[in-house]
């Protein structure tokens, strides 16, 4: 188990410097250099100034020099300065992160709660008309984009129940139940996407299951049907639904950038839509990277919890 | 066997029913200029907000425009953006992974890790990244979602072209003195089209999702041009007041989306041995 552990840990590493590549060029690939862009709108500079500024920014040295360079700071924890407010990135991610970490976290307890359930009525019940109505409802909710379905909950809850979304972010810390009032709507919204994800996956799953022999054994040596869906088929039809769910925190992360947008969430996805607009590329580069990094460690996360969960994987 | 006849006949009335969509929106596209009943961004400020009437089925803007006639004209962005950005995560993402799988170690290392880097972002995010650094546009949105989509097509490819290179037929055909190249295009790409004919419409599906969405971010499809999430964006600010605003277009995308996941399905049924007769 510990090899296990440490070999899927270890294998974060190159792909983690993968993404590091991709980020770096990424803002590289725009037409002209970053201090082009800056003095394209501005006035017009002598060559010297613009010399100076591609010093100041350390574009004059080659490429792979400019990459280490940058590498080692983010290494420091180090992701630069934000070109319009002048604060360390990473000190305005950290600000920020406690809400794109609730609202997904609350998402994926939505999605577990309505999927799983749903998923294991509609395979106990299989083609029935409850089967059907489930998994129709579950095709539609896959076709929904994620803000379209914010902006009707927002409009469903203001024509009937005659509320309206809070625009301040108030800390959980600070007031638990105006947090949470804040936070279900958004939740909702980005949950009910995955959970038709959820229900499909856990009804294939069940069904699959179902089907074994081990489930035939219990039911010849007499277990009531309820003690063999419990016992015996529910926790082995759970173990592929971990992986569905380290797959779907990548969904939510993106789908938090929107939701946040929608219900003016101060999280790290809309700090990443503003840096957008703002042109401000040390603070895109570092909420992607910071942002990657985050669905990377809670994939490892998820595997590891796989491991645990299934022991055929340690000895695989 | 009653069941099972019963199960594949509600299968084929959704698949049916996914390419009646597709199909009335390929035709919606393609003669929106002769179908939708306005000019999609003329603009009559004295109609501004009105709600839907019969002259204005699915109301009007706050510019005065036929929402209606801007949500039909929004399919030919849709299946435009789709079509091209999946054509070209199709043919470039099947090349690397055709190119991967064939020739195996150091090429198939090199491609196999660059997408595995691909894989590792969020793809809204990667999407997001791309389209800020190429700038805003519809081009440029097109080309971010062929990035994000590529390695998908890379992936379902390598596997099965590694299993066929190695099987008689193909050893056969280099014996004859076929070239790699002759190999891989005449004899192992037919046998592998079946899971990217079934990758691909799940991926236009996903396509239009993400067009919508960079589009409703402000980063793809820029104002007039009617973008189904361009006019979400804009129906934002008057979600209460002119609701209809919003309701249409987000209607079309779900419709959209839901006829080529439909498609997905029943070809992933039809095409899949595994779940034949499911």
């Amino acid at each position: 188990m510990r090899r296990y552990v440490l070999l899927r840990t270890a294998s974060i590493v190159p792909a983690l410097l993968g993404v590091s590549v991709a980020v770096f060029l990424l803002v590289r690939l725009i037409p002209g250099t970053v201090v082009d862009q800056m003095v394209g709108t501005e006035g017009s500079y002598s060559e010297e100034s613009m010399r100076a500024l591609r010093a100041f920014f350390g574009l004059d040295a080659p490429i792979h020099v400019q990459y280490v360079r940058w590498l080692g700071a983010v290494l420091r924890g180090d992701l630069g300065t934000s070109w319009r407010s002048g604060l360390p990135v990473v000190q305005m991610i950290v600000g920020r992160l406690e809400v794109t970490v609730e609202l997904t976290l609350v998402a994926m307890l939505v999605a577990l709660a309505v999927g799983v359930p749903l998923g294991m009525l509609s395979a106990r019940r299989e083609n029935t008309g409850l089967d059907h109505l489930v998994r129709l409802l579950s095709l539609f909710s896959l076709s929904v984009p994620v803000f379209w379905q914010a902006s009707m909950l927002i409009l469903a809850v203001s024509l009937w129940l005659n509320w309206a979304p809070a625009v301040d972010f108030v800390s959980l810390t600070r007031d638990p139940l105006r947090n949470l009032a804040i936070i279900a709507l958004p939740g909702l919204a980005l949950g009910t996407a995955v959970a038709a994800v959820f229900m499909r996956m856990t009804r294939s799953s069940v069904l699959e299951v179902m089907r074994q022999d081990y489930v035939r054994t219990a039911r010849a040596k007499g277990v009531a049907e309820p003690g063999v869906l419990w016992r015996h088929a529910l926790k082995n039809s759970l173990i592929p639904l971990i992986t569905v769910a380290g797959v779907q925190m990548g969904y939510l992360l993106g789908g938090a950038v929107i939701t946040e947008e929608v219900f003016t969430l101060p999280g790290v996805g809309r700090l990443l839509l503003w840096a957008v607009f703002q042109r401000d590329y040390p603070l895109v580069q570092g909420t992607i990277l910071f942002i990657s990094g985050l669905f990377m460690v809670s994939n490892l996360l998820v595997d590891l919890l796989y491991a645990c969960v299934d022991p055929r994987i340690r000895y695989g | 066997m009653a069941e099972a006849t019963r199960r594949r006949a509600l299968r084929n009335a959704l698949v049916l029913f996914g390419t009646g969509i597709i199909a009335a929106m390929v035709l919606l596209a393609t003669f929106a200029g002769v179908v939708a009943p306005y000019d999609p961004t003329d603009m009559k400020v004295a109609d501004a907000l009105k709600r839907p009437s019969l002259a204005h089925p699915f109301g009007t803007d706050r510019f005065g425009r036929d929402v209606l006639s801007r949500t039909i004209h929004g399919s030919r962005i849709a299946l435009g953006v789709a079509l091209s950005s999946i054509g070209i995560a199709l043919v470039v993402g099947t090349a690397l992974g055709l190119l991967g799988g064939y020739r195996g170690g150091a090429t198939d290392l090199v491609i196999g890790r660059a997408m595995d880097v691909l894989f590792s972002f969020p793809t809204l995010i990667l999407a997001i990244g791309i389209a800020a650094m190429l700038g805003p546009g519809l081009d440029n949105a097109a080309l971010a979602i062929a990035v994000v989509y590529a390695p998908q097509f890379s992936r379902v490819v390598r596997g099965p072209v590694i299993a066929e290179r190695a099987k008689e037929y193909a050893l056969a055909a280099l014996g004859l003195g076929a070239g790699g190249f002759r190999v891989v295009f005449r004899h192992i790409l037919p046998n592998v089209l079946a899971p990217l004919i079934v990758q691909a419409s799940v991926s236009l599906a996903y396509a239009i999702l993400t067009e919508a969405a960079l589009s409703y971010l402000g980063l793809g499809t820029q104002p007039p041009a009617p973008s189904w999430g361009t006019m979400l964006n804009e129906g934002r600010t008057y979600l209460e007041t002119a609701p209809w605003m919003s309701v249409f277009p987000g209607l079309a995308i779900m419709l959209a989306v839901l006829g080529f996941n439909l498609l997905g399905d029943g070809l992933r049924a039809a095409l899949d041995p595994q779940l034949r007769g499911r």
